[in-house]
């Protein structure tokens, strides 16, 4: 069904009885060309890819609650492509300019909002840094502007310039940055799968996998066995329970990440801040509400929760950058299973297992991933070979000691 | 012209949740601890031993990640500097039994030998 | 309208102001009670559809009479009038409105309501593509949000403590004053909260009796016997708010909130409560009906109408209808016609019923199908046609046992089919959390009393309490019966389920034709639930409706998880006193009060605030004292305070094997009374800090990190000793607090330290080489360490003395020093001469550079073992085409240049493909006087004297640089051995 203005001008007329369900719900068929674990963004949008972009149509996604219950349900919507290495970079940028003509591509409106990400400085070393940073966005075909202390009290003159403990010194912005509806996006990928004909199947949970000679040749769910010479694990936050039923230990520890927002006020905020010298970070949205987080509980954990040492850490980064969010109040807190890897960076890749496929480890920045990830993994399901844009993201990588680390924490995933 | 810098970038960690029962100093909160990982991190291979490459990249990098019962490293450093290993479950939190990490290392060695 | 019989106007009378109009209450009103006593009824607007609502219930359920409170920075938006207090001199406002709240220009969006049902907007605004973030999103966001904050710094302050108890009673209805008085009779220490300012919950809305005198008598008798026990604590105005890991709960205390005048007093105290065990006595919330036009003003949930009645003696007009399934509303109808309001008529949907009265017309088997009034109800109309004139309307759809706080750590609550109600399930006793009471599920207060006696008796002795003799409680009798009539529509006018965010039923059945049948999908695609109220008066209508769409029983539903906060919580009381100065502690170094004293600049290092520079009269830039420090230093002499370099005692007889092991470098067999560097490497081979260790003796051992790392360190020397090491001898301590520590550098620094130390020390080069060290005494007898060593480049030492002697000594070295124009110099100052040295530092151990990168790769042990070598032996890291650390300087010498730069050949475009590296630190030289830079190139060792580009896209600049040793000066280290 193609949406459009009129066609709710039109709907609205005659009694909105014309709109269709934007999925089926099928049972599995016994057997698919193309098998993807998850029905989460990443796995929705590989599925998309797959059928829109690389033609191949007799694929399921098996989702073993509801569509979109993963991490994509449960984030803090922010889109960047703000990163330093080259190996992650133009990945980054890759899903940029996906996201950017993403509801044309779709025809949903996930509300793809650009109003910019701003990482804010408080020393010259950090300062530094983020010259280096911004430079090598410039150079993978990103944007990016360093704000100086001027510049931020035009544009953010509610920051805390003069009572700061860390005094704010300027910012890395990247304009081309912002947020987006996050469940829209699962819908319009759904959406348009299904349109192609793949099966998104709900309420289906994969319990073992069929291995025979080292190789894999389906799964077994509670909805029966599934048969397909490809199945794309794409499960974030649940990687190492999933993939341990085909024997393969993963770099990854679960984390939970911890995720907030408040009541719906008046427009106070232009785009994402960051706070460079706490953990916090902040954006609004349509509705309202300020939506923010800060750093991961730091335990593993696979409860969708966490406690309330880091709420208050958060809160007081938001204070501190911000002392006049104080009377706003926090409306709800959740939390979300973050693949947490060695090295902050995530995995596309082939298994030691033909056949089975494996997408994960995107820590707590998965979301902004979203199409760049489901377009990758398309094409290494279809093609064989790694996107140009993510060829790093080896499941391997360490034994040869490719390193991706962001932040140079190392080996200690809770640190990324 | 930029001035030259010799302090690293601010940033500090800290806190974190629940109650452990520290086996000398009783209960404690954990926001006292820091969490490092996985208790196999005490397996440390031989440096000099056979296939030592890949058991280190294994030791360093693969973890088995449990949903359930997991022994895992914290560290009491508000508190007495001891390393414990916590046995806790990943998905209700409970807390099953804390030992210092010391006396299983120590066990260990004896074992080994 | 008020009761003026009832004993609320015989208390203090209050003024306040609506709106901008002085209105009159009493002392013990909410906002909400004093406005319908004003009969204000246009209290707030939707959120959608800018529709006019008045105040709906009298609890922290509220969905409509939002209001903002305060003036100027105090400001408070989105607070529900039903959970203010009243207070002389309070100000409080209508918000999300534009022009007045009785005419609010965007009501104008309700006309349009048939286009802009659940989700429209992912359907349209697609085109032109810039169009979105430039007319649409702005649009929608200015309609959206609801109130208004100040902008600024919230000028109140809040406190946070801590509370430990056996038990934790919440809720101090009927239920919870039986629970607290039966386990406070067992000598546990309890803990007894309540969100009100009142105690007795329900008790004070009801006409009932419990022993024989009115019920909310009996709650205060019982309150006053409670306040007498020294083991129970009672807090009200006290929200639990959150259920968290192993028995911690957190709670929101009002402290000031209420008062005229409350600057100088913290506003509110965020408790973490520690409880061994917790009685949850949260009573039940009434839900409302879905029929036609259910919104408007002076449309109130049942019980609430009966609150305002018996509580506040406060009332809308003068008629009234009751509107019900179940026998809640015919307690209503009772309650108003009491004091004197004509009821003509109680609307019950069940067939079967018997009314039970007939003091007002019953139109039982009924429905109400549409309601007039856009600004405060006037007329209903029935299912049978009736009209019936009205100035208010009480609707009950029944009641929900408050379950939201069950749910934070995963119950998932059962529905009870014989009562309508989601109940904790059984599983609730797991986490030590005992629902008793309405929150329990049960409804009728005589049930409700006998079995919370029961439960508490049982709770008592299982947890090895002493239990004392149950004392029987008689009380009216009530009854409780529900039905499944959720819903009425007619036509096509439109019914809310969730008044806030204004979900109506058509919205529902959208969602469900869209394919959005499961709850969460519901939840989130209409917006049902997601308000300030996380939809505790309509959740379970949304499910009702739904689950007849689906077919399916609700059981099967499910419902969608409530997350903390039961209540929102101010971010200002989450943070607490962390904020502005206070949002992390300031270490200050030994000789912060000199430095002070000379005028200074700090900066913040970690948590430290050290001194960057200092200014001399007349200069003007930072720049010039810099360059000033730094000249001085390498002429003659300058003193800088560098305590904030971690310290770590080390000491034991396998002291030395520690050391091999914690270091890539060789340390064993160091010399008693020497210096070495050390590079120290994470297990996954990346070295992470750097710094020397001194030997003092056979067994003693003093180490140095960078200040950043000097936490980390030490936390990895303990991993080490205590689970790689623990058969070892070792002892470790950090020293970084004890000792007060001074670079002494410059050509001169000999001649200044042979001032101070005692005789008979011999500083001479002979005597005490470049990395000697000792332990000696100075300035007569001050037990000190001296170590000779050079970050500068400089003949330098470090000299340390307990830190009580820091400032002093700082003070006696300027003082000794005047003889050779000795200075202070600061963080700037030392970060140019390490450039201009070669030294790496923070921005070059970034932890993402290895040994090899630093050309430091032959210093890593290969005849024994260490942390991080057998790593950093993986072939990635040992590639031909490896970043090594180099220095770059201009070729023209007059540009300067920028850290952070990237580094491309000659020619190149500045893109990705041609990156060869990156400018780590650059510094102005005055030595040397030009810019100078450390940084990383592919191969930079074999390419010495080549000619790159400085790129720097940020500001569109690019700069020739020349590839030359990391060593601007001295590069053989004579000074340094001098």
């Amino acid at each position: 069904m193609k949406y459009s203005g009129l066609k709710i001008f039109l709907e609205g007329l005659t009694g909105n009885k014309g709109w269709k369900p934007l999925w089926r719900n099928p049972e599995p068929k016994p057997k698919y060309d193309i098998i993807i674990i998850g029905g989460g963004g990443h796995g929705l949008a590989t599925a998309y890819y797959l059928s829109n972009t690389f033609n191949i149509k007799n694929v399921a996604v098996i989702e073993k609650g509801w569509l979109g219950s993963g991490n994509i349900g449960r984030n803090t919507t922010i889109i960047r492509s703000n990163y330093l290495l080259p190996e992650n970079e133009p990945f980054y940028e890759f899903s940029m300019k996906l996201w950017e003509n993403l509801e044309k591509d779709f025809n949903y409106n996930a509300m793809v909002s650009q109003r910019g990400v701003m990482n804010i400085f408080h020393s010259d070393s950090q300062r530094d840094a983020f010259v280096r940073r911004g430079n090598a966005m410039i150079m993978s075909g990103a944007d990016a502007v360093i704000l100086d202390e001027k510049d931020l009290k035009k544009m953010t003159p509610f920051l805390d310039f003069d009572n700061a403990r860390f005094p704010i010194k300027g910012a890395l912005w990247q304009p081309r940055g912002g947020s987006v509806r996050h469940d829209a996006v699962a819908w319009g990928y759904a959406k348009g799968a299904d349109a192609k004909g793949v099966d998104i199947i709900q309420n289906c949970e994969v319990t073992g996998f069929i291995i025979k000679n080292g190789r894999c040749l389906g799964v077994e769910t509670n909805k029966g066995t599934i048969k397909s010479t490809k199945i794309a694990s794409c499960v974030a936050g649940s990687s190492s329970k999933v993939m341990s039923k085909a024997g393969i230990k993963l770099p990854i520890e679960s984390h939970v990440l911890q995720a907030f927002v408040s009541e719906g006020l008046k427009p106070v905020l232009p785009g994402v801040i960051t706070f460079g010298a706490g953990h916090f970070y902040v954006s609004q949205s349509n509705k309202g509400g300020l939506v923010f987080g800060g750093d991961i509980d730091g335990y593993n954990s696979y409860a969708q929760r966490g406690n309330l040492p880091v709420v208050e850490d958060v809160c007081e980064g938001g204070m501190a950058i911000m002392p006049m969010i104080g009377r706003a109040r926090l409306l709800r807190m959740w939390g979300g299973i973050m693949d947490m890897s060695m090295d902050g960076s995530p995995f596309i890749d082939k298994t030691d297992i033909k056949g089975l496929f494996f997408n994960g480890g995107w820590c707590y920045g998965g979301f902004k991933a979203t199409p760049a990830s489901g377009y990758c993994y398309a094409h290494l399901l279809a093609t064989g070979k790694p996107h140009k844009t993510a060829e790093s993201f080896l499941l391997k990588r360490f034994e040869k000691g490719l390193i991706i680390d962001e932040k140079g924490q190392g080996n200690q995933p809770n640190l990324h | 012209m930029k001035k030259a810098k010799a302090t690293n970038p601010i940033c500090i960690r800290e806190l974190r949740i629940m109650i452990i029962k520290h086996p000398l100093l009783g209960p404690r909160d954990s926001s006292e601890f820091v969490y490092k990982g996985d208790a196999s991190l005490l397996d440390r291979p031989k440096w000099n031993g056979q296939k030592s490459e890949k058991k280190f990249y294994e030791y360093g990098y693969l973890r088995k990640n449990p949903a359930g019962s997991h022994r895992e490293l914290w560290y009491h450093e508000q508190g007495d500097r001891s390393w414990l290993v916590v046995t806790r479950n990943t998905i209700s939190h409970e807390i099953e039994k804390v030992e210092l990490a010391r006396d299983i290392a120590r066990k260990k060695k004896a074992k080994a030998k | 309208m008020r009761n003026i019989r009832h004993p609320i106007v015989r208390g203090k009378k209050i003024t306040f102001t609506f709106n901008g109009k002085r209105m009159r209450g009493f002392q013990g009103d909410t906002l909400a009670s004093a406005l319908i006593a004003n009969n204000v009824k246009v209290v707030g607007r939707s959120f959608k559809y800018h529709r006019p609502r008045g105040i709906f219930s009298a609890g922290s359920e509220e969905p409509n009479a939002l209001v903002e409170i305060g003036r100027g920075a105090y400001q408070e938006p989105n607070t529900k009038a039903t959970t203010v207090e009243l207070f002389d001199g309070l100000v409080a406002n209508s918000q999300n409105y534009r022009g007045t709240v009785n005419f609010d220009l965007m009501a104008i969006i309700g006309l349009f309501s048939r286009f802009l049902g659940a989700g429209f907007y992912y359907k349209t605004f697609m085109w032109p593509k810039s169009f979105w973030e430039k007319i649409y999103e702005p649009a929608i966001r200015s309609s959206a949000g609801l109130g208004r904050l100040s902008m600024k710094p919230d000028p109140s302050r809040y406190d946070k403590g801590f509370l430990h108890c056996d038990f934790l009673i919440v809720g101090s209805g009927v239920s919870g004053l039986i629970a607290a008085e039966q386990i406070a009779n067992s000598g546990a220490r309890v803990l007894f909260l309540e969100e009100d300012f009142k105690t007795g919950g329900r008790l004070n809305s009801e006409d009932l009796i419990i022993n024989q005198i009115p019920c909310s008598e009996w709650a205060e008798k019982c309150v006053t016997r409670l306040k007498k026990l020294e083991n129970v604590r009672i807090l009200t105005r006290t929200s639990l708010y959150g259920s968290f890991d192993h028995g911690i709960y957190g709670a929101l205390e009002k402290k000031t909130d209420h008062l005229s005048k409350n600057q100088d007093k913290p506003r509110q105290i965020l408790w973490k409560i520690y409880a061994k065990h917790c009685v949850l006595a949260s009573g039940a919330v009434e839900r409302s009906i879905v029929f036609p036009n259910n919104d408007r003003p002076g449309i109130m949930l049942s019980g609430a109408v009966r609150t305002y009645a018996n509580r506040f003696g406060s009332s809308f007009g003068k008629t009234a209808a009751v509107f019900t399934n179940n026998d809640d509303g015919w307690k209503t109808a009772n309650d108003l016609s009491n004091i004197g309001v004509k009821v003509v008529g109680v609307i019950d949907t069940r067939k079967n019923i018997k009314p039970p009265s007939d003091k007002y017309p019953s139109y039982t088997n009924n429905s109400i199908v549409d309601t007039f009034g856009r600004k405060g109800i006037t007329r209903i109309k029935l299912k049978t046609g009736k009209i019936l004139k009205i100035d208010l309307l009480a609707v009950s759809g029944g009641w929900g046992s408050n379950v939201h706080l069950t749910c934070h750590k995963g119950d998932k609550p059962r529905w009870d089919e014989n009562l309508l109600n989601f109940a904790p399930s059984k599983d609730i006793g797991k986490q030590n959390i005992t629902p008793v009471g309405a929150a329990k599920g049960i409804f009728a207060l005589d049930k409700l009393i006998v079995d919370t006696q029961k439960t508490i008796s049982k709770l008592i002795k299982d947890l090895g309490y002493k239990l004392s003799p149950t004392i029987p409680i008689t009380s009216s009798k009530e009854k409780y019966s529900c039905a499944p009539d959720w819903y009425f529509s007619f036509g096509k006018k439109s019914a809310w389920v969730d008044l806030q965010n204004d979900v109506t039923k058509k919205d529902i059945e959208l969602s469900f034709k869209e394919g959005f049948r499961s709850v969460e999908h519901l939840k989130r695609y209409t917006t049902l639930g997601m308000a300030t109220d996380q939809g505790k008066t309509s959740n379970v209508l949304g499910l009702a409706i739904m689950s007849d769409l689906e077919k399916k029983h609700i059981s099967e539903l499910g419902t969608t998880v409530f997350r903390p906060p039961y209540v929102p919580v101010a971010i200002g009381a989450l943070a607490g006193r962390s904020r502005g100065k206070d949002f992390k502690p300031i270490r200050l170094t030994p000789s912060h009060n000199f430095a002070q004293k000379l005028g200074a600049v700090f900066v913040e290092a970690g948590n430290w605030l050290r001194a960057q520079w200092f200014p001399k009269e007349g200069e003007r830039t930072w720049r010039e004292s810099v360059d000033r420090e730094v000249l001085q230093t390498r002429r003659s002499v300058g003193i800088c305070d560098v305590t904030t370099l971690g310290k770590i005692d080390i000491q034991g007889r396998d002291a030395a094997e520690f050391l091999n092991m914690v270091y890539a470098n060789a340390f064993a067999k160091l010399p008693i009374n020497k210096v070495r560097y050390g590079l120290m490497l994470r297990e996954d081979g990346i070295s992470y800090d750097d710094g020397t260790t001194a030997r003092f003796s056979e067994t003693h051992f003093v180490m140095t990190t960078t200040t950043a790392n000097a936490v980390l360190v030490y936390r990895n020397l303990e991993f080490v000793r205590q689970c790689l090491m623990p058969d070892h001898d070792i002892h470790l301590i950090s020293t970084t607090d004890s000792w007060a520590q001074f670079a002494v550098a410059g050509p001169n620094s000999r001649k200044l330290l042979q001032k101070v130390v005692d005789k008979p020390k011999d500083l001479s080069n002979e005597k005490f080489p470049f990395m000697a060290c000792t332990e000696l005494t100075i300035c007569g007898g001050v037990s000190a360490r001296l170590f000779r060593i050079s970050f500068s480049g400089e003949l330098a030492y470090e000299i340390a003395v307990p830190t009580q002697y820091g400032n002093s000594l700082f003070k006696t070295l300027l003082v000794a020093g005047k003889e050779f124009n000795a200075i202070p110099y600061g963080t700037e100052a030392l970060g140019v001469m390490r450039i201009e040295k070669g030294h790496a530092a923070g921005n070059e151990l970034n932890g993402q550079t290895t040994a090899q990168n630093l050309g430091m790769s032959k210093l890593i042990s290969k005849k024994s073992d260490c942390i991080g070598n057998k790593l950093s032996e993986r072939p990635e890291f040992n590639k031909s085409d490896i970043k090594i650390m180099m220095g770059f300087q201009p070729t023209n010498k007059s540009q300067s240049i920028e850290a952070g730069s990237h580094l491309i050949k000659m020619g190149a475009k500045p893109v990705l493909e041609n990156d060869e590296g990156w400018l780590s630190s650059v510094a102005f030289s005055p030595i040397l006087g030009h810019s100078i830079a450390l940084g990383f190139i592919k191969r930079g060792d074999l390419r010495l004297g080549e000619k790159v580009l400085a790129v720097n896209p940020l500001k569109n600049k690019k700069v020739e640089v020349e590839i030359v040793s990391p060593h601007f000066i001295d590069p053989e280290g004579v000074k340094l051995r001098a």
